[in-house]
């Protein structure tokens, strides 16, 4: 199994005034091809910093991050943006729709920044997406004609629309209900195993951690836990034992 | 990142907020329209005093005497230095000179039957309506046989005929009486209107300067010498040439000052365009203040909608946006109001001058120049104060515009 993320020592320090904020403080682990880890931590572990390095938004202050076998230090901003541009696919908690947009518009916004696709190929490209999150019938819906969920399905569009290497879920179920998580991580789960899909996931809910192969815990910049996961859930099925209630 | 795509995403930006992008391009719309109409009433109000200035003979020189003297200075027509040999000396020597003629004038009451006007005699030879551009509409002009001797003849400008002749009789062979002189009629005058000055250049009688001389005033000089240079652009060797030939034939040494002033119709056509340029330079600068007030209309706009979409910007910049990419979308954002406002702008403006020609009679003349130069002046406006809210959307750490509330 061929390594997308390969990290060593990774430390990352911040100036808060005339104090040094240590929040990583030498992080190591590997993920390869394929695998759908999720990193959890409580709130100061240096789960948000990790993020954004992983996420190629900030540079770490020592160490080797490794994406697709590139050496994230040696890029510049615009590398960087580049990177983000094809190596990643973002999906945040609050969704981040551009308002007033429609569905599919959202879904091609990454590939207008990328100048080797012409309107066709990201018209096409966009339809594909969001066929793949189940929006089909949803393409001229902006984000206030949608629900929760079908916002976060958009934005899951937008992230695969690129082909990234790596999905990168910031909480992404962190505003939504538990059955609408589930059909989230259902869907996480089926893109995962169908398309073999990496996916590193953020998130602090155990539940939601019990449905990846892997789980990476987090505790004041180190990694306390790398564990695999030896009892997978499938969402799917989780969904179904939910009490149907009347409120649906 | 290719430039379709970036407009691309402007264009999309700014549909969706269409309300405030109008908003914003009304101050650049006001400042570009009220900018071209204030140019072309301007430039219409120049014109139409050159062309009425042109109508009285753009080659036209008037030699008016002056006084040379130290002590009391006397005003013109009152100094008596040009006389009959000036003519003669002119009209001999100038080679710059197509046509001179004498000018006597005399005001008085003019009467005919029961009917009277007040108005004033010209005294002049034939050349005089070539030099004025004046022409006969019926009836025949006088000749040099009239001019020499003094024959009681005389052309009339259609007020006079107006006031004399009110029920339509042709004027033509009719006697009338200029301070109880009998005069006959030979020619009536095409209508020449008013003048540039808003006088009535119809309210007119010549008749041969002889008889002016002879029979009414009495006198030996002239008033002035009006003569016509051979083209417009000979008019400033003209005029040396007959202040060097007058000085001659009125024998001034070379210390003495002029006896008479020499004036072109260029010098006078130069000096109302420059007070007409100011005129229009002043409304202009104050229509381009609109224009500023405008530019700062969409700086501010521009920050504020930085500031509201600072997590759209992080968004842009997490999924793959450069900074620069982030600047451009911002300054294309604001070039495109501005354009948008300048193209609207000057539809207006043109509109509003066809609007003043037609309702209020003015003359506008819509110039091509500030049609180009106001639209640049609205693409730089938005380039300029575009430029500042750009590079701060720009320079946003994408980490903190994600998290911004």
């Amino acid at each position: 199994m061929s390594k997308i993320l390969e990290i060593h020592d990774l430390k990352r320090e911040f100036k808060v005034g005339s104090e040094i904020v240590r929040a990583l403080k030498g992080v190591s682990f590997d993920v390869g091809t394929g695998e759908f880890i999720t990193i959890m931590g409580t709130s100061g572990s240096g789960k948000s910093t990790l993020l954004n390095v992983l996420g190629c938004l900030d540079k770490p202050s020592s160490g080797t991050y490794l994406l697709d076998g590139v050496d994230l230090k040696s890029l510049n901003r615009n590398q960087l943006a580049q990177f983000r541009n094809t190596k990643i696919g973002f999906v945040f908690q609050a969704y981040n729709l551009l308002p007033r947009t429609s569905a599919l518009e959202n879904v091609e916004l990454p590939l207008l920044y990328n100048p080797s696709i012409n309107t066709k190929e990201r018209r096409e490209r966009a339809i594909q997406a969001l066929e793949a999150v189940k929006l089909a019938d949803r393409f001229d819906h902006t984000p206030n004609q949608l629900s929760g969920g079908q916002q976060q399905r958009v934005a899951i569009a937008r992230a695969l629309v690129n082909e990234p290497v790596m999905i990168l879920a910031d909480e992404a179920t962190g505003n939504l209900d538990t059955r609408t998580s589930y059909e989230i991580m259902s869907l996480m789960q089926e893109l995962n195993q169908v398309q073999k899909k990496t996916i590193v996931f953020v998130t602090h809910e155990p539940d939601i951690a019990s449905f990846s192969s892997r789980t990476i815990m987090l505790r004041d910049g180190k990694v306390q836990k790398d564990t695999p996961n030896e009892n997978l859930q499938s969402a799917r099925e989780a969904l179904n034992s939910l009490p149907v209630t009347e409120d649906y | 990142m290719n430039a379709l795509n970036l407009l691309r995403i402007a264009v999309k930006a700014l549909q969706r907020n269409k309300l405030r992008a109008f908003l914003t391009m009304l101050g650049i719309i006001i400042g570009v329209a009220a900018v071209i109409t204030m140019m072309s009433i301007g430039e219409g109000s120049r014109r139409s005093i050159e062309s009425n200035l042109t109508s009285m003979g753009s080659n036209m020189i008037t030699i008016s005497p002056s006084s040379n003297s130290p002590g009391v200075r006397m005003s013109g027509s009152s100094i008596q230095s040009l006389t009959v040999n000036d003519v003669i000396a002119l009209r001999n020597q100038a080679t710059n000179l197509t046509a001179v003629s004498p000018m006597v004038s005399a005001s008085g009451q003019v009467i005919k039957g029961a009917l009277n006007w007040s108005t004033s005699i010209q005294g002049a030879s034939p050349e005089y309506l070539d030099i004025r551009k004046l022409e006969v509409s019926e009836g025949i002009s006088f000749d040099e046989s009239d001019v020499r001797s003094s024959a009681k003849v005389c052309l009339l400008g259609k007020t006079v005929i107006d006031n004399l002749f009110p029920n339509g009789e042709n004027p033509v062979g009719q006697i009338i009486r200029f301070n109880k002189i009998p005069f006959q009629v030979i020619g009536v005058l095409a209508s020449k209107g008013q003048s540039g000055f808003g006088q009535d250049q119809d309210d007119i009688i010549i008749a041969p300067y002889t008889t002016v001389q002879n029979r009414v005033l009495a006198s030996t000089y002239f008033q002035s010498i009006f003569t016509s240079a051979i083209s417009e652009a000979a008019s400033e060797a003209a005029s040396e040439e007959i202040t060097r030939i007058l000085r001659e034939t009125h024998r001034l040494r070379a210390t003495e000052e002029n006896d008479f002033s020499v004036r072109t119709q260029a010098e006078l056509i130069n000096t109302l365009n420059t007070t007409m340029g100011m005129l229009t330079a002043l409304l202009t600068s104050v229509a381009s203040i609109s224009l500023v007030i405008g530019g700062i209309g969409i700086m501010n706009i521009m920050y504020v909608s930085v500031t509201e979409r600072t997590r759209e910007i992080g968004l842009r910049m997490s999924i793959g946006a450069r900074p620069v990419d982030i600047l451009m979308q911002f300054l294309i954002e604001a070039i495109l109001i501005s354009i948008t406002g300048g193209v609207i702008g000057v539809i207006i403006g043109v509109s509003a001058s066809v609007l003043v020609s037609g309702i209020l009679n003015w003359p506008t003349v819509i110039s091509e120049p500030s049609i180009v130069i106001s639209f640049l002046v609205c693409a730089l406006t938005g380039v300029f104060f575009g430029y500042y809210p750009a590079q701060k959307a720009s320079r946003l750490d994408p980490i903190e515009a994600l998290r911004y509330e």
